[in-house]
């Protein structure tokens, strides 16, 4: 098969042309309502829970749930299927668990939620800490992965790939806010749904729209082994350990805590989950059937060459079903979804510095409209330059651990805190403070010293710590932390203003 | 609005309020647990189960990892049809209660 994948084709640049300029002019219509910082950091509130749900899957679903799951799916098989399960199980528990305190005790951040009752200054830090670290790690992996894939698909040189993600999603960002990083996040998320859908379709169509037969198909044209639990999971704990760093390193995520403010109440909140939960599994139910469909149609052998993560699957297998036009269709979808996550992430990590550091921290919560949204949007510029440079810095690196160690930073070092803050009266300070950074510590020193790291980058013989995945020990450490220093350490102060918190919490008395 | 809330958070319904909540959402955590970590332990420890053949080349593991998925998804139903009508009536409720105060 030949293919014009790598070359900066007509319709790819159209398609992605289109993109650019229908979310730039939405991008000037939501300028123009984004004066407040209710209206920046939130969309005044008023996103819907239906809209929401699209924008959170949109958050959620980058280019490594498209491209890398397709992927992993036509060159391993089965491995993929269990892979993507992982994936959507953090979505229930997200809404069990927090969607609905958090809402109706927050403002803009999940920080908010863990300072309602504390001291602000030292817990505000430490909350921002853990936002920020997370937020970098993700971000990396997802301008890498720009980078690399934008080479791929366009042929655009690494750099040149970088900085254009860079500078189109912060002009979203900066000028239109919440209100225009949610719509682009709608967008996407239409646009993935609707792709892929007719990317399954017209693969199906190949296998009489049986997968009985398309499964027949792989287990001939292969081995019945693709079809099995393969290598990926060897050992249980390690699994396990994976598990949980990505069930809840989501209810650590600070962009997608954050898109809980954007809807006006907790009733919405909750039923966006719903909507959300629905779209992204839907997605990684069909998604496998476009892997296996692309490993028969396209051949392992070629999708392996092209790139050899298996990345460019379904990429190849659009080209092959319906032509160049679909590829470059398929190619800007892959491309709107890398810009969409970076804007969520680079919103997010705005939030932190200039809603948590510099409003409640250096100004003591003191500080007015205007400066704030000011103060927003240098922080915006400030994390966004940041995402382009730290993106080429990390060219050529092996980035693979940096999403398991945000999810990982996620779980152990917010998730604890979040959980505790809103279901735990003797939490104090000093317990929460403490909880963050051991968590984030811990995390990120275990990775370092884990196989994926210690083996696969830095290329030592054997890893330190042996889970690739340190969240069993990380937040479990932080959790007892939490636990320990705030029994040791108990704030009169903290425990009194529970009572008030919890009405806020369950009855949303007082919730913005 | 401080001391007329008070009674509230200390009165019967809003504990049993509370209390129930969380039951629900405990119940409901353990029940995505066993679903998604019985798949996991499944491939570590029996892989014969999820490779045993259902078709002519399919594997119950597939049928098993999309159930995982739609589980899941069924349970934030549950969630939420619970919660929509059972605990907005009780949280109506005891706002009204706060309101005539």
């Amino acid at each position: 098969m030949k293919t014009s994948l790598g070359e900066p084709t007509t319709s790819g640049i159209a398609f992605f042309l289109v993109f650019v300029c229908v979310s730039l002019l939405i991008t000037y219509w939501a300028a123009r309502r984004t004066r407040t910082t209710t209206e920046y950091y939130a969309a005044a509130r008023s996103i819907t829970a239906f809209q929401n749900g699209l924008a959170l899957a949109g958050d959620y679903m980058s280019a490594a749930s498209f491209l890398g799951i397709a992927g992993l799916v036509a060159l391993s098989g089965f491995d993929g299927m269990i892979y993507a399960t992982g994936w959507l199980v953090g979505w229930p528990v997200l809404l069990f668990l927090v969607a609905e305190p958090l809402r109706n005790l927050g403002k803009f951040t999940f920080a908010d939620v863990v300072a309602y009752r504390l001291r602000q200054r030292p817990i505000r830090i430490a909350a921002a800490i853990g936002s920020i670290l997370t937020v970098l790690f993700y971000t990396i992996a997802q301008m890498v992965g720009a980078g690399n894939l934008i080479k791929l698909m366009f042929g655009l040189s690494y750099e040149t790939a970088v900085i254009i993600v860079g500078v189109v999603m912060l002009i979203y960002v900066l000028f239109g806010g919440m209100i225009a990083t949610t719509w682009v996040q709608i967008i996407k998320a239409c646009l993935l749904l609707g792709g892929v859908t007719l990317l399954m379709i017209l693969t199906m169509a190949q296998f009489d729209f049986s997968p009985g037969v398309l499964y027949s198909k792989v287990a001939s044209t292969y081995s019945q082994a693709s079809l099995e639990p393969g290598k990926l999971i060897t050992d249980p704990l390690d699994a396990i350990s994976l598990g949980l760093a990505l069930m809840f390193g989501l209810l650590g995520l600070p962009h997608i805590l954050m898109r809980f403010y954007t809807v006006p109440d907790a009733k919405e909140a909750r039923k966006s989950v719903g909507w959300a939960t629905g779209f992204i599994g839907y997605f990684y139910c069909i998604i496998p059937l476009v892997g296996f469909g692309a490993s028969v149609l396209v051949g392992r052998e070629l999708i392996a060459s092209v790139d050899k993560g298996g990345n460019m699957a379904a990429l190849l297998l659009s080209e092959l079903l319906a032509g160049t036009p679909f590829l470059g269709f398929v190619a800007a979808v892959a491309f709107a979804t890398i810009l969409a996550v970076v804007a969520g992430l680079t919103l997010a990590g705005a939030s932190a510095l200039s809603h948590d550091i510099y409003v409640n921290v250096v100004k003591g919560g003191h500080a007015t409209e205007w400066e704030q949204v000011k103060v927003a949007r240098i922080a915006t510029v400030i994390v966004g330059l940041l995402a382009i440079i730290l993106g080429i810095v990390f060219k050529g690196q092996n980035v693979a651990f940096m999403v398991g160690l945000a999810f990982a930073v996620a779980c152990s070092a917010n998730f604890p805190a979040l959980l505790l803050s809103i279901t735990w009266k003797k939490l104090t300070t000093a317990g929460a403070t403490a909880s963050i950074v051991v968590g984030a510590v811990l995390a990120t020193v275990l990775i370092i010293l884990s196989p994926t790291v210690w083996v696969d980058v830095f290329k030592n013989q054997a890893a330190v710590f042996p889970l690739k995945n340190p969240a069993i020990v990380s937040m479990t450490a932080s959790f007892v932390t939490a636990f320990v220093v705030s029994l040791v350490s108990r704030e009169k102060e903290a425990e009194q203003k529970f009572g008030d918190q919890r009405t806020r919490t369950y009855l949303a008395l007082g919730a913005e | 609005m401080g001391q007329s809330k008070k009674p509230v958070e200390e009165s019967h319904e809003f504990k049993e309020l509370v209390t129930t909540r969380w039951v629900v959402a405990g119940t409901l955590t353990l029940l995505v647990f066993i679903t998604y970590y019985g798949f996991i332990l499944m491939v570590g420890l029996s892989r014969e189960t999820l490779a045993r053949k259902i078709g002519e080349a399919t594997t119950l593991g597939i049928p098993l990892a999309v159930l995982v998925i739609v589980i899941s998804f069924l349970l934030t139903l549950v969630y939420i049809v619970w919660a929509n009508t059972g605990y907005d009536k009780r949280v109506a409720a005891l706002t009204r209660m706060l309101d005539k105060r």
